[in-house]
């Protein structure tokens, strides 16, 4: 009797071959899910992570948020990032007369810092996407790019002037290794 | 025919005529089976397969041809020569034999051979012997393991495949593949008398033209190539060659025997034959790209408990009805 239910169970096994030619044969009359770059391109990136780029401060679109902390810098495992600070601009006369005026007036007033970012290096070739950097600033000044058509034949074009880049952006010009060749 | 002095038998010129045609067939469908395979293959995998070279990829397999052509032809340190570089030119030379007796059309075939499907059973099995001897001469333990899965297989194989043949041989009283074809009708087709046979056939037929899911003589992911690990640039696509023109041969037999050959409800002619060989050839690419490969025992098990059984009982269910009726 068992040698019977084995025969049968392997006989009624066929039927999972059916199954399987039912799949295949659904697959292969479907429509394609590749999109043929170049021609087309993806449009949800917004999920993607590209290389890190400077995020613009909330007042100022040319500049970023960045606190010259140096806390990305010394957090990145690769050291990518290569920051430095440059004292702030002398305020003008103006500013400085509007601020005592205020001042008179008891209003409470910000301390101008003392310091501004000077370069924001980031060397994209070391770069391991891994997203400590962009976890570790205080103020939220890092963040991915949607970059994702990313070619060049040259390694130089990875290293990119963040600070440029994010003024290219308050311009409206997209910026990406792909632009700078062309 | 007479030329000049010399007198030349008509069937002599019959078969230069034919193997010239042959060449180009084969020449031209390993073209096109190469990319059908990859297209089949992308598309169950819903990408679009070759596509930049030529409109749709057509002339991809022509620019793979070239760059074969142009590889280094390699022989790795201690192989043996001779049956090195016999065994690709011995895998594909019989395919012209094979093709010979091929009815493709009712005017349309080289010869007409008496013994036809003997002679196509009987020269199938130069192929495994090519493929023990790549085997053997490559000096390569993965390409030992292929030749040797390969004989075990296309032996174990190559007898239900015979019964079935026969059963059908018994139905027409004769072994002439023109004359199967001949004694069949428009509609009814030797497959609805031999559903079996025809089944148990084209699983053999998978099995030995070595494709998924019997690949296991060159199974990419246990023995890197299997028997042509070893082989490079037009060596190796002799056995690529050889073994999509294995794929036509068995396809053709299967259409001669079981479904009907030229004849169709209307207009019989050779592209009917023709449809026939290249609708079971997809059959062929889809089921590679469904079924997963089976295991060493497995593929024994199948056929030394199932289909040897299954073809021996079809034969004589076959004979005795053959008999009585
Ligand atoms: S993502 Fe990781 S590797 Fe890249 S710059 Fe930031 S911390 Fe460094
Ligand atoms: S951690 Fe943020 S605020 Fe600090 S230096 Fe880096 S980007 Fe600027």
């Amino acid at each position: 009797m068992n040698g019977i239910s084995q025969m049968w169970k392997n006989i009624s096994g066929l039927w999972s071959l059916i199954v399987g030619l039912k799949i295949t044969g659904k697959y292969f009359v479907c429509p394609q899910v590749t999109v043929h770059y170049p021609r087309k391109t993806v449009d949800n990136l917004s999920t993607f992570r590209g290389p890190v780029e400077l995020v613009a401060s909330d007042n100022d679109p040319t500049k970023p948020k960045c606190i010259v902390c140096l806390q990305c810098a010394g957090a990145c495992p690769s050291g990518c990032l290569t920051v430095a600070a440059k004292p702030a601009p002398k305020p003008t006369a103006e500013e400085i007369k509007a601020k005592k005026e205020a001042e008179a007036k008891g209003e409470k007033v910000k301390k101008a810092a003392p310091k501004e970012l000077g370069t924001f290096r980031y060397d994209f070739t070391l770069c391991s996407l891994c997203g400590t950097c962009v976890d570790t600033c205080p103020v939220g000044s890092l963040q991915f790019s949607s970059d994702a058509y990313l070619a060049s034949r040259n390694k130089e074009d990875f290293v990119y002037d963040l600070l440029a880049r994010l003024a290219d952006q308050a311009k409206g010009i997209k910026s990406g290794s792909s632009q700078s060749k062309e | 025919m007479n030329i000049g002095p010399i007198t030349v038998p008509i069937e002599l010129v019959r078969i230069m005529v034919a193997i010239l045609a042959f060449s180009l067939f084969i020449g031209l469908n390993g073209v096109i089976l190469v990319w059908l395979e990859r297209k089949v293959a992308g598309h169950v995998q819903r990408r679009p397969g070759p596509y930049e070279v030529g409109p749709h990829g057509l002339l991809q397999p022509v620019a793979d041809a070239l760059k074969l052509i142009g590889k280094q032809l390699f022989i790795p340190k201690g192989a043996d020569k001779i049956l090195f570089w016999a065994a690709p030119i011995l895998s594909f030379l019989p395919v012209f034999l094979l093709l010979i007796p091929m009815p493709f059309g009712p005017k349309l075939f080289a010869l007409d051979v008496d013994l036809g499907l003997l002679l196509i059973l009987a020269f199938a099995g130069v192929n495994v012997l090519a493929i023990c001897l790549a085997g053997w001469s490559s000096r390569n333990k993965w390409s030992l393991l292929g030749a040797a899965r390969a004989v075990s297989q296309c032996v174990a194989y190559e007898i239900p495949m015979l019964l079935s043949l026969l059963s059908v041989a018994f139905m027409e009283g004769t072994l002439n593949l023109t004359q199967i074809v001949n004694q069949q009708e428009p509609w009814l087709w030797n497959i609805v008398y031999q559903p079996l046979a025809f089944i148990i056939f084209f699983v053999c037929a998978v099995a030995e033209t070595n494709r998924c899911p019997f690949d296991l003589p060159e199974a990419e992911s246990e023995l890197t190539a299997g028997f042509h690990t070893e082989y490079s640039g037009m060596a190796f696509s002799m056995f690529m060659l050889a073994e999509y023109s294995y794929i036509i041969v068995v396809c053709c037999v299967a259409t001669a025997v079981f479904l009907g050959g030229w004849h169709g409800p209307f207009y019989p002619g050779s592209w009917w034959f023709l449809g026939k060989v290249y609708a079971l050839i997809l059959v062929f690419m889809w089921l590679r790209w469904t079924y997963p490969r089976v295991r060493f025992d497995q593929l024994l098990n199948i056929n030394w408990k199932w289909l040897l059984p299954l073809s021996l009982l079809n034969l004589f269910v076959t004979a005795f009805l053959v008999k009585v009726l």
